[in-house]
């Protein structure tokens, strides 16, 4: 009895909570509206059949419920009534079906008038490449992939040569235009998702798989990964801005082609050498760091993340608001004129003699700092705490423990990384959530100082 | 009973006893067998998953096709022959006779073990002229294909060294009947795969 | 051919009869108590597997309130929940658990055909669960690459476990799949060849029918499993390239190249796929059981019910693609896999329907077996009908890899299934231990389950509709999930809790029955077929005594007009058919076997 009327109430409370439920599809945004329709169809047949079949077991229930002097009708089958139940679901499932195959067809046939472009994942980022003026996008492979080359793309290749190069997560389209993405791999699966374009497609090493679209809608969208890729899974962002044609013109202009990116001029050291001296004063005359003077340990770090850290200082990403220290380097790192200043300063810094820093941090527990370590940062920042430009990973060994500490507890309170324009930032404010809290913050960093 | 009528038969409708001392519907051969012949088809779903991933991974532009060596031939010849006399022990063991018995269940067994070494052999003029293992899809799937068929082999001759214990210990041919029956399957099975699986590796 | 006839084996049949305490209860060749074996480790790995998944829920639930894992261990939990519940628990728990306790008796047999084979098989399965707890306590611990183990990720730097968790894992696997098979060979000869007289495979219980199946189901996709699992193994130990195309690990190049990550994901889903119906097949069969014991009524329709079980298996083996529709295979597979997917949906609403009628008219008994088999009526048809979304390919490019898909096989093949199998565990509770279970804490039992899964899957849809993606241990900022995303979750992980907290009344009730439950007698229920039938409660050893039992009448006589009871056991011969002007028939005075 309490069965039935139970049954009875969820079934309408199912349907109040759907009705009521500010949880829906977001926005579409591509023209795969299809789609969504193909939803409804499918959402009413198997509401009705929900709501039907169960308001059914539960009147069986209350209606057959044992009774004194009551008997169960014997009845061992009806078969008319099957095959007719049969076939009522048979054309209740064709007419889910049917809609579902004709969509299909066209999600899987590009229209001859869709441009390319090519989303390339790797643990865990995102990177896209557009074919140039000459509409062609050149052969890319990974065994050709290199820190100056992270497409693969092959340098022989004349059709290569004008594709533009974009190594940023963002990515811009153009609106109401058919769009194809290439999509690539360069270590293990990952997914290209766009919830406001329904559509989504695995990126599978080895191979290019595809996906095609046609946004609608202006606006800036998350690119999710959405296919199990490795710890950093939930931590690989990236956007797609779609905009009017002439806009999108405009910015693609401001992007390199691939050959720009392989002529950029070789970085001076000594250019850098000769604007040190301010650095000098706070980071050392050798770049060993200065814990009074808040300056960390520059020398032993990798020549990408000082510049790409110069840069954030300069377009006050970092040094925002509750980073004192960060807000004191943005007038020095603006004495870098331009790019090529940064890159010579970067080189420079690359090329100092490398001794690991003098440890400041004691009595922390090394054993538990090396169980978090090997559990989350050493899937990016490697065993031995080099780093790596390949996942956007600093050199963390011999470098300056207290700054670690500072700069983990920046991202943990968000005082780090949430800069928009802050690239990879975000991944550390997620992933420094493996530490609890100081304590750990600073176990970590003890361990750090073991790997030297 | 076909199985059509069976599976539209209405149970309701029929009361009392059906069928003999036997369950209707039961194969008429003892369970062992049944659950061997199970067995050989759940070995021959594993070699054939590796069949078609075979043929996939050779659809892939990196295949460089392997030249078997020649000494297969003279392997293929081995188990043959480990068949025959499988075949004949199981003939023997049905007439009821002990004459022979031992010889041909046994000799199966040894030739069975040739045969095996003689794979080893291969493996080892392979990997002495560079065919290592992971050098290209062909040759791991060489060393896969063989690798396993191998296996079964070994699995089978499990059983058979306990029968022949039995054998050389003096059982009567009826006690090892069965045993050496379903040794005798067992092997004509393995030399079908194996026929089978040399046809694809010297073909491709 | 000279076959031995089953009567005759029975007079000869050695039953190896336990002469010591470990070989009654641990080196056992009964298949009884080699089905508590099974079902006992099968349940202790769940309640593992049920704790992972509160981990997970807590951080996503509290994500800055507690402190209980980080993304590394949320990965491995996602992985090890998963595997733990599809494979060690489910599958070990439906088919080593009831398929061994229930076949024999069903079929009104001694014992399985093999014993010896029987009671390898439960310690072979013992010793993948040590392998794969192991994992556990190694360096790198368990595997992190999702229960679906896709290359090239499980043997990457960036996947926890990726070095001994993976190893471990998919040895444990093919230990596992080594003691299926020596479990299933069992089962289906049993099944074939060791019915006793008159019992035809029509008279056999739906529960029979099931497991029968779906261990032919198992015989056939587990070597898929394995096969991939032999090939992921060569390429991890020594280099080969099945599955590994050229990649770049954290900025170094590996010595891979060409391989095909697509060729596992078919040789998995090809496993994959049966492996669902490897739960659901046996839990429609004991729900059929449940259902028509207490509403006193024949299954309705059961050939149709057998012929949808075989249907249904035959067709899982054609679907499997359904998992891959975004995985970059050819996308003209989608038309011909949403097909063959949505027609599978007609010969499983079949079996709704009909377990719907056979409540119809019936005389339902509302206790506790009967909560859980209806309640799993619900939820079924609930997870049923979400998978026509999913499988319908065009709708799954926007829901797959989202929570939608957890909600949708959590309901179809999790809650459901553990259903059945609090059903199937009650209601056959009184035969295995000779005492009735408290019914009244079975039923708040029953209502703490199954109303607070409702809470916990039914959201969690709503979670999918908006896009959140599966597999995140956490969710960051985004354009598209409103804040209000996070009050669902807080909701969940509170009703997962709570049900989490509730399976203790389930340990306290059937440990406390043990000694406290009421006497149940031979036939509690009523029930028509032959497991109920045995000389003794328990069973036992030997099943049925002196003689084995010859069977006259399907397993459904429920309600026969005419008859003065409300059920005819199956091995009550036609003329000592009591009628209504018979006094009272006494279950325990059996004549046929006299006739025997």
């Amino acid at each position: 009895m309490a069965l039935a009327v139970v049954i009875f109430l969820l079934v309408i409370g199912s349907v109040i909570f759907h009705f009521a439920s500010p949880w829906w599809f977001t926005d579409i945004a591509a023209d795969w509206g299809s789609i969504d329709f193909t939803i409804n169809i499918t959402f009413w047949v198997t509401g009705f059949v929900f709501i039907a079949c169960n308001l059914f077991l539960a009147y069986c229930v209350y209606k057959f419920r044992q009774k004194d002097g009551h008997k169960a009708v014997y009845e061992p089958e009806n078969h008319k009534l099957e095959v007719g139940l049969s076939a009522i679901t048979t054309i209740g499932v064709v007419a889910m079906l049917a809609p579902g195959l004709f969509v299909w067809a066209s999600i899987v046939t590009p229209p001859d008038n869709a441009t390319e472009f090519e989303a390339m994942g790797q643990q865990w980022q995102w990177a896209f490449r557009y074919p140039g003026a000459d509409g062609i996008m050149g052969y890319a492979d990974t065994q050709l992939v290199t820190e100056t080359n992270p497409f693969g793309v092959n340098v022989e290749d004349p059709n290569g040569q004008d594709d533009i190069i974009v190594t940023g997560p963002e990515m811009h389209l153009p609106l109401d235009k058919p769009v194809k993405a290439l999509l690539r791999s360069n270590d293990v699966l990952h997914n290209f998702t766009v919830p406001q374009f329904r559509v989504k497609m695995d990126l599978v090493p080895g191979m290019i798989s595809y996906i095609w679209f046609e946004p609608n809608k202006a606006g800036r969208y998350d690119i999710m990964c959405e296919e199990l890729c490795g710890i950093g899974h939930f931590v690989m962002r990236g956007a797609v801005v779609i905009e009017t044609q002439a806009e999108y013109d405009v910015w693609l202009a401001a992007q390199p082609t691939f050959a720009e990116t392989q002529a950029v001029a070789a970085a001076n050291p000594a250019a850098g050498q000769a604007q040190y001296a301010v650095c000098a004063a706070c980071h050392g005359a050798q770049g060993e760091g200065n814990q009074a003077l808040n300056g960390p340990k520059l020398a032993g770090q990798q020549a990408w993340y000082i510049e790409r850290q110069l840069k954030h200082f300069k377009e006050g990403v970092r040094g925002g608001e509750g980073d004192t220290n960060g807000q004191a380097m943005a007038p020095m790192a603006n004495m870098l004129a331009d790019d090529a200043a940064v890159r010579n300063m970067a080189a420079y810094i690359a090329s100092m003699p490398d001794t690991p820093a003098t440890p400041t941090i004691t009595g922390a527990d090394v054993a538990n700092g090396a169980i978090i370590y090997d559990r989350n940062c050493a899937a990016c920042h490697l065993d031995n705490g080099d780093g790596t430009w390949y996942t956007d990973a600093p050199k963390l060994a011999g470098m300056s423990d207290w700054y670690f500490v500072t700069q983990i507890s920046n991202f943990r309170a968000g005082i780090r990384g949430l800069h928009p324009k802050d690239d990879y930032g975000e991944q550390m404010v997620g992933m420094s959530t493996a530490m609890s809290g100081l304590e750990e913050i600073e176990d970590v960093a003890a361990f750090i100082n073991t790997l030297r | 009973m076909s199985l059509f009528k069976t599976l539209t038969e209405k149970p309701w409708e029929r009361k009392g006893v059906i069928g003999g001392l036997n369950p209707e519907g039961a194969f008429e051969s003892p369970p062992e067998r049944v659950a061997l012949g199970f067995f050989l088809t759940i070995a021959s779903v594993i070699f054939s998953m590796f069949g078609v991933s075979y043929v996939i991974r050779m659809s892939l532009p990196d295949w460089e096709p392997l030249a078997e060596p020649s000494q297969l031939w003279l392997n293929t010849g081995l188990l043959v022959i480990s068949s025959v006399l499988f075949q004949w022990a199981r003939n023997t063991a049905n007439a009821g006779k002990q004459k022979n018995l031992m010889t041909a269940f046994i000799g199966g067994g040894v030739f069975a073990l040739l045969f095996i070494a003689g794979q080893m052999l291969t493996w080892e003029g392979l990997q002495a002229s560079g065919f290592y293992v992971a050098s290209n899809p062909a040759n791991s799937f060489f060393y896969l294909l063989t690798g396993l068929h191998v296996a079964h082999l070994l699995g089978g001759l499990w059983v058979w060294s306990k029968s022949s214990i039995r054998l050389i210990s003096g059982s009567k041919p009826e006690d090892v009947r069965l045993s050496i029956e379903l040794c005798t399957v067992y092997w004509h099975f393995l030399l079908i795969i194996w026929l089978i699986i040399f046809a694809i590796l010297s073909n491709t | 051919m000279a076959y031995v006839p089953l009567a005759d084996q029975d007079s000869e049949m050695e039953m190896h009869h336990p002469h010591s305490w470990v070989t009654k209860y641990v080196w056992s060749q009964d298949h009884k108590v080699i089905a508590i074996q099974y079902g006992g480790l099968a349940i202790a790995v769940g309640v593992v597997a049920l704790v992972l998944s509160l981990l997970m829920r807590m951080q996503l639930g509290f994500p800055e309130t507690f402190d209980l894992i980080d993304p590394s261990s949320y990965y491995q939990s996602v992985t090890m929940h998963g595997m733990i519940m599809v494979v060690y628990m489910l599958t070990a728990l439906l088919l080593g658990g009831f398929g061994n306790y229930l076949i024999p008796l069903m079929c009104g047999a001694r014992d399985m055909v093999f014993p010896f084979l029987n009671m390898l098989s439960v310690w072979v399965y013992a010793l993948s669960v040590l392998i794969l707890m192991s994992s556990f306590f190694v360096s790198g611990g368990p595997t992190g690459a999702g229960w679906t183990l896709y290359p090239p990720q499980t043997s990457m730097a960036g996947t926890p476990g990726h070095d001994m968790g993976i190893v471990l894992m998919l040895l444990s696997l093919a230990v596992f799949i080594v003691a299926f098979t020596m479990g299933g060979l069992n089962y289906v000869t049993t099944i074939l060849q060791y019915r006793c007289r008159g019992l035809t495979m029509m008279r056999l219980p739906l529960t029979v029918w099931g497991i029968f199946i779906a261990t032919i189901l198992g015989l056939f996709a587990f070597p898929a499993l394995l096969v991939s699992a032999i090939m992921m193994l060569f390429d991890m130990l020594l280099g080969t390239s099945f599955f590994m195309p050229a990649v770049i690990e954290s900025g170094t190049p590996l010595d891979h190249n060409g391989g095909s990550p697509i060729l596992f994901q078919h040789l998995f889903w090809f496993f994959g796929h049966p492996e669902v119906y490897i739960v659901a097949l046996p839990a429609f069969g004991l729900v059929s059981d449940v259902l028509s014991t207490h509403a006193r009524k024949n299954i309705f329709g059961y050939r149709m019910m057998v012929w949808a079980i075989i249907a249904i298996g035959g067709l899982s083996f054609i679907v499997w693609a359904h998992h891959m529709y975004v995985s970059g295979m050819h996308p003209y597979f989608g038309f011909f896999f949403a097909t063959t997917t949505l027609i599978i949906a007609v010969p499983t609403a079949l079996k709704v329907y009909n377990w719907v009628l056979t409540l119809w008219e019936g005389d339902i008994r509302l206790n506790a077996p009967m909560y859980f088999a209806i309640g799993f009526i619900f939820t079924f048809i609930h997870g049923g009908l979400t998978g026509l979304f999913l499988g319908n390919v065009v709708i799954d490019l926007p829901l797959s890899d989202t929570y939608f898909v957890v909600a949708h096989f959590h309901m179809v093949m999790g809650v459901s299934p553990v259903l059945v199998i609090f059903a199937a565990l009650y209601h056959w509770y009184p035969k295995v231990t000779g005492r009735m279970f408290h019914e009244g804490m079975a039923k708040a039992h029953f209502w703490c389950t199954f109303l607070g899964t409702y809470a916990i899957y039914l959201p969690m849809h709503y979670l999918g509709f908006l896009g959140v993606p599966r597999r995140y241990y956490a969710m960051g900022s985004t354009d598209f999930i409103p804040a209000s995303a996070q009050d669902l979750n807080v909701v969940i992980t509170y009703a997962a809790l709570f049900v989490g907290a509730a399976q203790l009344l389930f340990f306290i009730n059937i440990f406390w029955s043990l000694r406290n439950g009421e006497k149940a007698g031979p036939n509690p229920w009523g029930s028509a077929s032959l497991e109920w039938q045995t000389p003794d409660t328990p069973p036992a050893h030997g099943n049925w005594g002196d003689e084995l039992p010859t069977v006259y009448r399907w397993a459904y006589d429920y309600s026969v007009p005419g008859a003065h009871e409300d059920f005819i056991p199956q091995n009550v011969p036609e003329s000592d058919e009591p009628t209504a002007d018979e006094q009272h028939f006494d279950p325990d005075h059996d004549e046929s076997k006299a006739d025997a």
